[in-house]
């Protein structure tokens, strides 16, 4: 079925650039980089879905992020860090056997996996914590599913000497034992989630209840481009650094900018990093990869919000959501912890329902078999996160040409995912 | 709207009283729809003179760990929004005075579609909303279609809520101005009533409207404190804990689920009634 979609994916990209318009169910619009609008709405998407007591702080957190951006000196702060701190510029790697494989598109890896934590969600933490100490906030919280985001957010936290709760589902602390267990070294106070499923959701339930509680002392770092208007727009901007360095490095290796771009959706901040630069490039093709789990036909076996969802409102935001008849939320299943939730940022929504950018997904065996293929092909073991997106590169590649420069995210590394991934292929670890 | 709705007629009516109104909030189908529909009916006889009644959600935000239990509880029972109204409408065939408010969070009703659950809300006999997750900036969601057809949209003010932010939280409310005593989830920390009472103070000054408080009000004590400043004490996660507390061993509701709530109704209205 996968296949199939990837199929689908590319005629309907081919077809796109000969009508040189966009299709789907939402008018194409002159930009597509210009968006939310003062409300925080990416077309139908987006908002400030939030209860009363928080509405202040977020209107006070616009106004603070909108001054921080205008002001040189916190570019200056933010590029220093990821200089010295983060090991910015991740290269951008030609994966040259992968390519040979696969017989099609000249595929690069953006490496974000290599930065400090060993992922993206750095790029995001760095630029939230120098945010809350400009507004004076003495306190962190912030939600995690596999750990990633909480391993970033308890760094940035020892770094810069503030205290930080992290809420985590008791499942996912169960299964990401390491990620627990680097995150209470970094000094964070865990809190273990238990009411709903006790998985990412539930987790950022628990942080919104925290801030609640806490809004006069307390900042609260979302790791993903989604929530209350203006964490999308904020968490793009901070992520884009990706899509900004992947065009300069292009342009330096081939003398062009890539063709195809690839990034694995769970909230999809790693994705709208890396598409957010490139959206008005109208001859640049692109993919976001959903987790179907089990497969999109099996009732709550996946993760695929865009492609097995409907629109509806949580968290702060409206966006696609799954759910069942009643509205009520569904847990969603996938191999990989940080893309098991069950929405998604509100500004991918939108690119589905413009047709800018094309949602494909990929299961849980594929992006099995993917992290394999790239581990024995390139000495690269990726996390499960972008095994996804290989997987699909795996599929449309073939079917491009050799001159068509395809960029993937390589957002995470596998470390974490060992054990995952050892009991999944029956290895002894 | 100019007609004047249930909620409105029942505030005014206690004001002539001199009496604060006693808001009991339940979830619907806590713990199962027919337990749920008992202790619905026996409300108003027990002294419950504005009836909020939550629809359940799967991931109630704002709410503590006794009302996402109840409503976890409502969902296992398989409740829905559909059954919500039904047992309004029953309800309402047999009570035309007591006002009900659907209190809960904007997804199912979205899911359901605003403007037909609007339709079949305002038939069932349903006369106020609350609706957490809808702030003052969404008001075209949901907030001013209810308003066309007579349906009072409630909204909360918080301490947070300051000077600059009250008139946009007062502009489309009505029914009443429920105040959240504190800031954070329901069945928090007790608020104390002396500061409660300067809040409310500071409302007033700006709104006609009556206003409520809730958020952690648990005993007849403090109920009664809390009504000697305000129009209103709204009493929920006490109420679903008396469930919570005498559901059967399989987490069925027994009979002394039904008594054990009307009669701490029974006793909260009996101490706002007290001179």
């Amino acid at each position: 079925m996968a296949e199939k979609m990837a199929e689908k994916a590319a005629s309907k990209a081919k077809a796109k650039k000969s009508a040189g318009s966009a299709s789907g169910s939402a008018k194409a619009p002159n930009s597509y980089r210009t968006g939310p609008d003062e409300k925080g709405f990416f077309g139908l998407y987006g908002g400030r879905f939030v209860a009363e007591t928080l509405m202040p702080l977020i209107l006070e957190l616009e106004k603070a992020y909108t001054a921080a951006k205008n002001d040189p000196k916190f570019h200056a702060e933010l590029s220093w860090l990821h200089t010295h701190y983060s090991g910015r510029p991740s290269p951008l790697y030609f994966a040259e056997r992968i390519t040979k494989e696969l017989g099609g598109a000249k595929i690069y890896f953006k490496r974000d996996e290599l930065n400090h934590t060993g992922s993206h969600k750095i790029n995001n933490c760095l630029g939230q914590i120098l945010l809350a100490r400009r507004m004076g906030k003495t306190r962190i919280i912030a939600e995690t599913g596999a750990g990633q985001h909480g391993v970033a957010v308890a760094t940035v936290c020892a770094k810069f000497d503030m205290p930080c709760e992290v809420y985590m589902g008791a499942t996912d602390v169960e299964r990401q034992a390491p990620n627990v267990a680097r995150m209470r070294l970094l000094g964070a106070k865990l809190n273990p989630v238990t009411s709903g499923a006790g998985t990412l959701k539930d987790a950022m339930n628990e942080a919104l209840r925290d801030w609640v509680t806490n809004v006069h002392d307390t900042y609260y770092i979302i790791g993903t481009a989604a929530g209350p208007h203006p964490y999308p727009e904020m968490v793009r901007d901070f992520q884009s650094i990706i899509g900004r360095e992947t065009r300069e490095q292009m342009l330096a290796a081939e003398g062009r900018i890539p063709d195809t771009l690839v990034a694995c959706i769970g909230g999809g901040s790693n994705a709208i990093g890396l598409f957010h630069p490139f959206l008005d490039d109208k001859g640049v093709a692109i993919y976001g990869v959903e987790a179907a789990g089990h497969g999109l036909e099996v009732p709550n076996g996946h993760a695929a919000s865009m492609n097995g969802g409907r629109p509806g409102v949580l968290h702060g935001n409206r966006t696609y959501l799954l759910q069942d008849d009643d509205g009520q939320i569904l847990e969603g299943h996938s191999i990989s912890a940080g893309l098991d939730y069950p929405g998604v940022g509100p500004e991918h929504s939108w690119l589905k329902d413009t047709g800018r950018v094309t949602y494909a997904s990929a299961t849980d065996k594929e992006a099995l078999t993917a992290l394999q293929f790239c581990t024995k092909m390139e000495g690269i073991i990726p996390a499960l996160e972008p095994a996804h997106a290989l997987s699909f590169v795996m599929k449309l590649a073939p079917k491009l040409k050799k001159n068509n420069l395809l960029v993937m995210n390589l957002c995470g590394r596998g470390d974490k995912d060992l054990f995952t991934v050892a009991k999944a292929l029956g290895m002894k670890v | 709207m100019t007609a004047p709705t249930r909620i409105d007629t029942r505030f005014a009516d206690l004001k002539s009283e001199g009496r604060p109104a006693l808001v009991t909030f339940l979830t619907a189908g806590d713990p199962d729809v027919e337990t749920s529909r008992k202790i619905l009916m026996g409300l108003p006889a027990a002294g419950a003179d504005v009836i909020e009644l939550g629809m359940p959600f799967s991931d109630p935000m704002a709410d503590g760990p006794a009302i996402q239990a109840s409503s976890q509880r409502a969902l296992a029972a398989g409740m829905t929004l559909k059954k919500t109204l039904a047992l309004v409408r029953d309800f309402r065939a047999k009570d035309k005075s007591t006002p009900i408010v659907l209190m809960g969070y904007y997804n199912p009703i979205y899911s359901y579609g605003s403007e037909p659950f609007l339709d079949d809300a305002k038939a069932a006999g349903v006369d106020g909303l609350i609706v957490v997750d809808l702030p003052p900036e969404a008001d075209d969601e949901l907030c001013l279609p209810a308003m066309e057809r007579g349906i009072n949209f409630i909204r909360l003010a918080t301490p947070t809520t300051d000077a600059k932010r009250l008139p946009q939280v007062l502009t489309n409310t009505s029914g009443f101005l429920y105040y959240v005593s504190i800031t954070g989830i329901t069945g928090g920390a007790a608020p104390v009533a002396s500061d409660v009472h300067a809040q409310v103070a500071r409302i007033k000054k700006s709104t006609q409207l009556p206003v409520a408080v809730g958020f952690g009000v648990r005993t007849p004590e403090q109920a009664r404190a809390i009504g000697r400043g305000a129009d209103g004490v709204v009493v929920g996660s006490a109420l679903v804990n008396v469930i919570k507390d005498t559901l059967g061993n399989k987490g069925q509701g027994t009979n002394k689920t039904i008594s054990g709530v009307l009669e701490l109704v029974k006793s909260l209205a009996q101490a706002l009634r007290k001179r």
